[in-house]
């Protein structure tokens, strides 16, 4: 049977919650496309990730396991990816919409000649085609795409789907991973890991805590952080606030930052400008916590609180917590 | 060494988009055009590394009449040495690979060291563009690039990743995308938008870039848009003035809809 592939998303074998995601994803869909799932371990560090696809049901896992692949940047990999596909001829391809994810598609899509889609939050099958269901020009719009020929690669945005686990037997093929010089040209040296207290990136997150210009300055970006850790939040910031050097670029939500859509966004002293709003207003739920009324953010909160920050948040971090300890 | 650097023209963020109701393409008549915010990072590393080692940077832009004065010309007047426009009416609909097609063949046609482009454009927003172009060029495709440096032939960056970044080295040639903050980018000066007008720019149309036509515009796409419709607007929220009460309730928002 033709099967519908998930390129898993890992560090070193520990899976991202995407991968567990885009399992889920693939059990629903293949069914209904007539396939038959499966998954791709690329990297090293499989038996790490075992027990996590066990219970995410992710059933036959092709493992091509091999340092090489974590010393060199991207090449080997979308080289084993393309060739792997090209013969196993598999229907379906979803990577994660994610940097790495959306690099590994395109590669493999330029060299295969294939289509590929980004940033997908819902999946439908049409016969053999799967319906791509998207978000366009900040959230403004909402499109649904397709992609021509065989195989159709697509890449699944972090928390459109809820992860469920499911039982079923995991079967291992083990695959040969062979690096060509060629693809050895860009070489890793380092890694250098600056998240500190483990808190999720704001592009995985399905929580995410954001601060802005209303926090005056970078200390008090410490109220931010104390809240998403309650809540097991990713940490977000605007471009007031990157552009003051109070919070690191990569936190940045917005046309020129992240563009996330979370389960739950809360924005504390953000007042809601166009660009910040294209990289957020897809969150399925949008807190808002502004001292200022008109601010233009509260018109697309679920709940928003007119209040001074200073005093809501940490008072909302203490409710929390005392409600979770009961 | 020499430089090409892929600029997009992209409609502003702040105006209203519309999407053509008969092929759910971008109307990019019906908006403001700029040139993508993240290029500029773009060119102005470029500008730099030639400042600082000789040779010539050239603009690469593939889009519509209006791209050679929202896009190529602005580069130029930041101090761009030349440009390159591929302009054609069958290029319309390119979906990324399609566009990562024209771009490579265009780039055939060019010597260059290194290809630097932005992470990501803002009206598409895909990232898929820099990736795919490195495969059909055959260089090393160095993406989401947040520090470069360029000595002796080889380029040492530092790469945006989860949690933190990589230090990657590479021989050039290569292709390099960056992202938003790697540099400061200069505004144009009044002597650059006025020397900016006589640099050369190149047209070129499909054929003379030697792109086969079948395999881009809206046919030779691999991916088609269906539909395309307004976001209905979100219902109206809760919202509730603080007098010392508003933690609490948000609270049990919070916990009405599990979120702890
Ligand atoms: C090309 C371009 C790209 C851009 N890209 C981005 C992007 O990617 N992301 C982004 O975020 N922005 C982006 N911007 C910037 C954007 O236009 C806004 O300037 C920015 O989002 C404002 O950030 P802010 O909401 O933190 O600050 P402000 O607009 O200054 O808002 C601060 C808010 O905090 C509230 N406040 C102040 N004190 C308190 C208090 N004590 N308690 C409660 N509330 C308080 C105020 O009422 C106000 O609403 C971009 C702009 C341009 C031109
Ligand atoms: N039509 C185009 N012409 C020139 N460069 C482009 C074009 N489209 C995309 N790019 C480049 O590719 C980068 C990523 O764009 P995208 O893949 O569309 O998000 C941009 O920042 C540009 O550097």
């Amino acid at each position: 049977m033709t099967e519908l592939w998930t390129i898993l998303d890992h560090e070193g074998g520990e899976l991202r919650k995407v991968s567990l995601q885009m399992l889920t994803a693939a059990r629903g869909l293949a069914p209904a496309l007539g396939m038959e799932p499966a998954a791709v371990f690329a990297g090293a560090g499989f038996d790490r990730a075992k027990d996590a696809l066990a219970e995410y049901g992710a059933g036959k896992v092709y493992v091509a396991e091999s340092e090489d692949l974590d010393r060199y940047l991207l090449q080997p990999t979308i080289e084993l990816l393309a060739g792997l596909i090209q013969e196993r001829q598999p229907g379906v391809v979803l990577f994660a919409s994610v940097p790495a994810g959306k690099d590994l598609a395109s590669g493999v899509a330029a060299r295969l000649g294939a289509g590929v889609m980004a940033d997908v939050v819902e999946l439908a099958a049409d016969g053999d085609r799967v319906t791509c269901s998207m978000s366009v020009f900040g959230g403004a719009t909402q499109t649904t795409c397709q992609v021509a020929g065989s195989p159709q690669l697509i890449c699944l945005k972090p928390n459109a789907v809820v992860a469920e686990p499911s039982s079923g037997e995991l079967t291992e093929e083990r695959v040969d991973v062979t690096v060509s010089d060629g693809a050895k040209r860009a070489a890793i040296t380092d890694r250098v890991q600056q998240e500190a207290g483990g808190r999720p990136a704001v592009e995985e997150a399905s929580i995410i805590v954001s601060g802005g210009r209303g926090l005056a300055g970078p200390e008090n970006f410490r109220l931010v952080e104390d809240l998403a850790d309650v809540l097991g939040a990713g940490v977000g910031a605007s471009r007031a606030a990157v552009d003051a050097g109070w919070y690191p670029h990569q936190h940045q939500v917005g046309q020129t930052g992240k563009t996330v859509s979370p389960q739950l966004y809360v924005a504390v002293g953000i007042s809601g400008a166009i660009q910040h709003r294209a990289g957020m207003q897809t969150s399925k739920t949008i807190v808002v916590i502004n001292k200022d009324a008109e601010a233009p953010l509260l018109q697309m909160a679920d709940f928003g609180v007119v209040g001074d920050l200073f005093t809501v948040v940490p008072a909302l971090t203490e409710e929390l917590r005392k409600r979770k300890g009961s | 060494m020499n430089i090409v650097v892929c600029v997009k023209r992209v409609p502003d963020t702040a105006a209203e988009k519309k999407l053509d109701p008969q092929d759910f393409t971008l109307d990019r008549d019906s908006v403001e055009a700029i040139i993508n915010p993240v290029d500029e990072y773009a060119v102005e590393e470029a500008l730099k590394l030639r400042e600082a080692q000789g040779g010539e940077v050239t603009v690469l832009t593939m889009g519509p009449d209006g791209a050679e004065k929202d896009a190529v010309r602005k580069a130029l007047a930041l101090g761009a040495d030349r440009g390159v426009l591929v302009k054609d009416d069958r290029l319309h609909g390119s979906d990324a690979i399609a566009t990562a097609r024209t771009l490579a063949a265009a780039l055939a046609k060019l010597e260059f060291d290194l290809v630097i482009m932005g992470s990501e454009s803002t009206d598409a927003r895909t990232s898929l563009v820099p990736q795919a172009l490195a495969q059909l060029l055959g260089l090393p495709g160095l993406t989401n690039v947040k520090h470069l440096e360029v000595a002796d032939g080889t380029a040492t960056v530092q790469r945006e990743e989860e949690g933190g970044y990589a230090v990657v080295q590479c021989a050039l040639p290569a292709l390099v995308s960056v992202v938003k903050g790697i540099n400061e980018p200069r505004y144009p000066s009044l002597k650059g938008i006025m020397s900016a007008k006589s640099k050369p720019v190149d047209v070129l149309s499909a054929d003379d870039a030697g792109v086969d036509a079948s395999q881009v515009g809206l046919e030779g796409s691999g991916t088609r848009v269906l539909s395309a419709t307004a976001r209905p607007p979100k219902e109206k929220g809760v919202i509730v003035v603080d007098d010392g009460d508003a933690a609490a309730k948000l609270a049990d928002f919070l916990q009405q809809h599990k979120f702890i």
